[in-house]
């Protein structure tokens, strides 16, 4: 049984990964994330064929990870989820003089993503952004009068708030370690606390709202806030942003904002990495490299509305987004931004366990 | 002499073609995920410490595995609470599907021939879409401003700025179970209605039985193989289900599937998901064992 094992095993090994030598890039990156031809752009310089692939959830991007030979040669985890990959053992370090763009790269942020990733050794920042509130202005103004709380957590964590908003629809991230700290931060905890007591108050906030919640999804918001079919979302700052844009395109009459609640949110990183055993590490380079350029990143910001960190690209975004404060924050809110915390595997347990007492409500 | 060998060689290839099959795509699976519920849980590439190793040179692996992720299993409730609402969920499906496929079979089967092979296609047409399109449909459907809630404001039955809400709801899980798997509950049921003998039915009329005491009394029992059958192909799949619970109900629905899911991907923890895949399995083999040995499924009825 042994060696049938293994033999089985070794049979996997050949059929996955593709041969080095064929001028072939596989990209794994977020859904909706990119302009439409940043990847015919790459095909047309390099002469290559590019195999797109896209995924809604960090932990669908893990499990492929954890599992080895993927196949693919650059994939944008999430800057916690990174730390964790990268501790496992999962991406190679960058060959930085094939990186020549990093010139480019605004050093604070860097140092930002660094807290993840020391000395920025092995990833990138691609995109990145806040988890906010997005909300149906006329909906929410119909429910709540002109003094809403749309500059607050009390719109989706105030029970009283919630209840009036039910029936139009109040949708939450399926993202424990994003819900339960901004729950913590409402209640004046400290976000990043991984303290059991803490998270257990958190939960105990978001089970009071939970009747109120009409489902916990991590992509389906996008769409059902543009069509109108939910009114209040907490949600990622893009995605939000893609909504108003849809139901713009629509013209259904249905306005969509964004906002950075005044208590303070996620600040997260997307960080483009290439896994050890990626089939072609070069070109994977020469791609990290290209998403660097001043033009190309500017527009891939354009058309996804979320911000990058390659300080030579913001003259050449849009100024509409440039100056939008959901998207490239003021330094007033930047300064109540707060970065995840990385939990350990306990930790993990205790926060999806509480998560699965919350959505269940039991 | 070579005939005999011929046959011979044969035989075996029947035997051993479906032996194989059986090892490399139901035995082997299942070994290596019980071998990873056997193991413990860490950050790596697999992450998990593996529970047998093959020490250097050697031929006989070692032992380093531990039953503390079934202990995990018994000590919260969560698990246990997740497989009954799974088989209460599968149950009351199956019934729905049995409910609805039973009338589709008996019509389909007393039909004349030509007409029947027209109804069975209707029936099987379904699945040369994909179960996720059809589903993405009923999505279509059941939204607040879906084709549903938009033909009942229509029809003046409901006010349109307040829609039923379907979605996210048990109905809807329902409803898409029912639908998916309907065609599992009517073929074999058209199977077994269509070899039933008319002359029975004659006799117990002629023998004074009314329609409903012919059915009641000839009828079912003797479709009972087909009823078990088709009951077993919706309920076990059914136990099972992730996506239908997924796209279609609410988040309150705790179903084994979905604890599987967090189990794996959020606490990527793979021997304790491993475990729960392990006694899912158990859950279902002993009912199916005992159904076994029912003379109904073996058609003796």
């Amino acid at each position: 049984m042994g060696n049938f094992l293994r033999t089985a095993a070794v049979m996997a090994l050949l059929a996955g990964p593709v041969a080095a030598q064929d001028r072939v890039l596989n990209v794994y990156n977020w859904s909706d994330y990119i302009a439409e031809d940043t990847i015919a752009k790459f095909e047309a310089r390099f002469g290559v064929k590019v195999n797109y692939d896209v995924y809604d959830s960090n932990e669908v991007l893990e499990a492929k990870m954890l599992a080895g030979n993927s196949g693919y040669d650059v994939v944008v985890p999430t800057s916690d989820f990174l730390r964790r990959q990268i501790a496992a053992g999962v991406y190679m370090e960058l060959d930085k003089s094939k990186l020549p763009n990093l010139k480019n790269m605004d050093p604070q942020l860097m140092a930002n993503a660094a807290a993840y990733d020391p000395g920025n050794r092995h990833a990138v920042i691609y995109m990145w952004g806040t988890t906010g509130i997005g909300y149906n202005v006329a909906k929410v103004r119909e429910r709540l009068g002109e003094d809403a709380p749309t500059n607050s957590w009390a719109l989706v964590f105030d029970p009283a708030v919630a209840a009036k908003l039910a029936d139009c629809g109040i949708t939450f991230l399926d993202a424990p370690t994003e819900m339960l700290p901004a729950a913590m931060n409402y209640l004046g905890l400290d976000p990043r606390s991984t303290a059991r007591e803490d998270f257990e108050k958190g939960a105990e906030l978001l089970m009071k709202v939970r009747p109120h919640v009409r489902y916990f999804h991590s992509s389906q918001y996008i769409s059902d806030l543009a069509n109108g079919d939910v009114c209040v979302s907490v949600g990622w700052s893009g995605d939000v942003f893609q909504a108003q844009a849809r139901a713009e395109e629509a013209g259904n009459g249905v306005e969509i904002a964004y906002v950075i609640p005044d208590e303070g949110a996620l600040q997260w990183f997307d960080m483009m990495a290439i896994p050890k055993d990626a089939p072609h590490p070069d070109l994977a380079h020469e791609f990290i490299n290209f998403i660097m350029e001043p033009e190309i990143t500017a527009y891939i910001t354009n058309y996804v509305w979320y911000a990058n960190a390659n300080a030579a690209s913001w003259p050449l975004v849009d100024p509409e987004i440039l100056n939008n404060p959901g998207i490239f924050p003021t330094e007033k809110a930047k300064a109540r931004l707060w970065a995840a915390a990385v939990y350990d595997a306990r930790t993990d347990r205790i926060v999806n366990r509480l998560w699965t007492q919350v959505k269940t409500g039991q | 002499m070579t005939g005999a060998r011929r046959i011979g060689a044969g035989r075996a290839l029947v035997i051993w073609l479906p032996m194989l099959w059986l090892i490399l795509f139901f035995l082997l699976p299942f070994a290596i995920v019980a071998h990873v519920s056997l193991s413990e849980a860490t950050i790596a590439m697999p992450p998990y410490r593996p529970a047998l190793v093959w020490p250097e040179g050697g031929w006989l692996p070692e032992y380093r595995g531990t039953l503390d992720n079934y202990r995990f299993l018994l000590e919260d409730p969560l698990y246990l609470g997740a497989y009954l609402g799974s088989i209460r969920m599968a149950g009351i499906a199956t019934a729905l599907c049995l409910l609805v496929a039973y009338p589709m079979a008996y019509l389909i089967a007393r039909s004349a021939p030509a007409t029947r092979i027209v109804l069975l296609m209707l029936v099987v047409l379904p699945f040369w879409t994909s179960s996720l399109l059809r589903i993405y449909a009923l999505i279509g459907v059941l939204s607040p401003n879906g084709f549903l809630n938009s033909a009942l404001g229509w029809l003046g039955l409901i006010d349109p700025d307040r829609p039923i809400q379907f979605l996210q709801t048990d109905f809807a899980v329902y409803l898409g179970i029912t639908f998916t798997y309907l065609p599992l509950m009517v073929l074999p049921l058209y199977a077994t209605l269509e070899k039933l003998d008319p002359s029975l039915l004659e006799a117990s009329a002629d023998l004074g039985a009314s329609a409903f005491g012919t059915f009641w009394q000839v009828t079912l029992p003797l479709s009972l193989p087909g009823v078990l059958a088709g009951c077993l192909l919706v309920f076990i799949p059914a136990v099972g289900e992730f996506v239908i619970p997924a796209l279609l109900g609410g988040p309150d629905q705790l179903m084994i599937g979905r604890v599987l899911w967090t189990e794996f991907f959020n606490n990527r923890d793979w021997p304790v998901a491993s475990a729960v895949a392990i006694a899912m399995l158990a859950f279902l083999v002993v009912p199916f064992m005992i159904l076994r040995n029912s003379p109904a499924l073996r058609g003796e009825g």
